[in-house]
């Protein structure tokens, strides 16, 4: 037993008391400071109300004879009650604020405060987008400089701001290579994306009209140059390449798969989602990227996961440059700064393919990303990407004498690990081992993708993470691998320990309760 | 009535014209409980490897290909209400479209059960 040296000691086996086993109960069915909380309709009573309103008057009605019949439905709390149900809701929820969040491909990693601190400047804080250009010269300061780092990060001559998240910047960067092949009279209609791709690339490109074609994947799990040569030819519009790819390597083929792309007359799209692996050591536009999206929320730290929206800009070659989106902020000659919009276009921006948004982007996020840029500076942001990719190798090699490693073999992974299922006994499954994890106190890994994995957990810890904090987490996933190796029978049934024990997944997808009635047995369904 | 497979896990039923479509049990038991089935429009015309449908389980969404060419004259409409059919019944009532064949000749590219079977053991 060497539990000691890995981090937080789990209990053995023999103490795995289940609470149902637990002979103490409470009054309330409450466990100490976990509250068993039920719906807010089931809270709240119609005579109550967070405001004193007035009477309203007696009006005559001039709907005709569709006046409501029946009370509106909607709960009555007090500020307190309701301030006390979201708590309480809150506590029974996990977050980057409470523990190690290895989501892989999501990069849940720590939103440094100073973030938030610069993000509730009144000048950055208190604006509205229709505000005259003249009174907002410093927001638009910001994203022009933001606009210069993810240039020059990225080695790629032009960047959109404005779209919202990755997937909106996938569809921006299609969009422009749309508009570049339709401008020089060309419209293709394929797009190829290797099976190491994020799923969300294939639905971009049929999304934006194209037909979807795979590539496959070779023994390592990298791009099948050979067959991506094969297959490209005049009716290719392009290829979407995620960069780091899903098996959480590096592909080194990148700049003779884009090469030979272009020698078929396509474009290249490079999902940026992985960036934070790469981030001032490699530059998209050296590898012959024609477009990538950048996620804000992930590489430069800005929250996300339902603590706040995604930002998606996308950075363009010289060749998607002049069909890049509006709007766009230039630096005048007398250092002044000016939205370019359709009313200004016509001068030098005729090409763009239109508009992604109604306004200008996340400006919260845009300043949250431009400070973790400016306080880590050049020499930082390098320093995150090698962290976050010692992280990762220390996990994959920690675990791999344990855990199928598929691609293991296929050299150092990037910054997350990719493990298999295989060798767990007593049909215990990926998604046991999951739940597994819950009860330790952690929230599981990505599971089920890349689909290339049979049982694939996908593991990334990021560089926020301590050793010791990565130690922990590796004794804890160790431990409920051994026991799904050994076909340990209560990891059938976990998790034993959280708030709700193991959720019909099946009968949630096929028959969602959405809409509150009162008549529903909740604590049954809830079960 | 002749029964072929593909490498992709779906089975055809060939009968005179008419070609039903499904996917195979070890497919269904690979996907785990089917929450969602998407079926091609009526009239549809498919190519050979097209994507003809989508399943979707807990796990994941994958497509289901067109195993031969042709048009869809009829789909199994059961399957919005009652996907899990997809689980209990994969090679029978799981059934998912029927088109008319547009050119036999494309069976020649399928299995049959024998080979599909070490097809699947191989996996």
């Amino acid at each position: 037993m060497n539990m000691l040296a890995e981090g937080r000691p789990t209990k053995q086996e023999a103490d795995l008391i289940m609470p149902e086993q637990n002979a103490v109960t409470t009054h309330t069915g409450n466990r100490a400071l976990m509250v068993d909380e039920p719906l807010i309709f089931e809270i709240g009573s119609p005579d109550r109300s967070g405001v004193d309103l007035p009477e309203s008057p007696q009006v005559e009605s001039r709907l005709g004879g569709l006046e409501r019949e029946a009370p509106i439905a909607i709960p009555g709390l007090s500020e307190g009650e309701m301030v006390r149900h979201y708590t309480r809701l809150s506590r029974q929820n996990y977050a980057i604020d409470v523990g190690l969040f290895p989501l892989g491909s999501c990069t849940m990693k720590h939103n440094p405060r100073l973030n938030e601190k610069m993000a509730r400047l009144k000048g950055f804080a208190d604006i509205h987008p229709l505000q005259p250009v003249e009174s907002v010269q410093g927001a638009l300061e910001l994203i022009h400089e933001l606009a210069e780092w993810l240039k020059l990060l990225t080695g790629m001559p032009a960047v959109a701001m404005s779209p919202k998240a990755g997937a909106h910047g996938e569809l921006c960067g299609i969009l422009a290579i749309r508009s570049a092949l339709e401008a020089r009279g060309d419209a293709r209609e394929v797009i190829l994306v290797p099976e190491s791709a994020h799923g969300t690339n294939p639905a971009t490109a049929a999304f934006a009209g194209y037909k979807v074609e795979d590539i496959p994947a070779n023994k390592d799990g990298r791009v099948d140059l050979e067959a991506l040569k094969a297959r490209l030819g005049p009716d290719v519009a392009g290829v979407m390449i995620t960069n780091p790819n899903t098996c959480g390597l590096f592909e080194p083929d990148m700049k003779a798969i884009s090469d030979a792309v272009h020698a078929a007359g396509g474009l290249v799209y490079c999902d940026g989602a992985n960036f934070n692996a790469i981030v001032g050591r490699v530059r998209p536009g050296d590898l012959g990227v024609d477009a990538m999206h950048i996620n804000l929320h992930k590489t430069f730290s800005t929250p996300h996961g339902g603590g706040g929206p995604g930002s998606g800009p996308v950075v363009f070659s010289e060749a998607l440059a002049p069909f890049a989106p509006l709007p766009i902020v230039e630096e005048t000659d007398d250092g002044h700064f000016r939205l370019v919009e359709e009313e200004t276009a016509d001068e030098h921006h005729s090409n763009s393919f239109g508009r992604m948004v109604a306004f200008h982007g996340q400006m919260g996020m845009f300043t949250r990303a431009l400070t973790y840029m400016l306080s880590h500076g050049a020499d930082g942001l390098k320093q995150v990407s090698e962290d976050a990719v010692l992280n990762a190798n220390y996990i994959l090699r920690s675990l791999e004498t344990v855990l199928d490693a598929p691609f293991a073999k296929s050299g150092p992974c990037m910054h997350e690990a990719l493990f298999s299922d295989k060798g767990f006994a007593n049909d215990l499954s990926t998604l046991d081992l999951a739940k597994g994890m819950i009860d330790e106190g952690y929230h599981p890994m990505t599971m089920y993708f890349p689909l290339v994995v049979h049982g694939a957990m996908l593991v990334e810890p990021t560089e926020t993470e301590s050793k010791a904090a990565i130690d922990q987490f590796i004794g804890a996933f160790r431990s409920v691998a051994e026991r799904a190796k050994a076909g340990d029978e209560t990891l059938k049934s976990a998790p034993h320990f959280a708030p709700r024990r193991r959720l019909d997944e099946t009968q949630a997808a096929r028959k969602p309760i959405l809409v509150w009635t009162e008549d529903e047995d909740f604590a049954q369904a809830a079960e | 009535m002749s029964r072929y497979y593909t490498d992709e896990h779906e089975w055809v039923d060939v009968e005179g014209d008419t070609a039903t479509v499904g996917i195979t049990d070890y497919a269904q038991e690979q996907l785990g409980d089917i929450v969602f089935v998407e079926v091609p429009d009526v009239g549809t015309e498919l190519g050979q490897g097209d994507d003809a449908a989508v399943v979707e389980s807990v796990k994941a969404a994958s497509d289901v290909y067109a195993a031969v060419s042709g048009e869809v004259i009829e789909v199994n409409e059961m399957l919005e209400d009652e996907p899990g059919l997809v689980n209990s019944s994969a090679e029978e009532d799981g059934w998912f479209f029927r088109l008319t064949l547009a050119d036999k000749d494309e069976l020649d590219d399928l299995m049959d059960e024998k080979a599909y079977k070490a097809f699947v053991d191989g996996l």
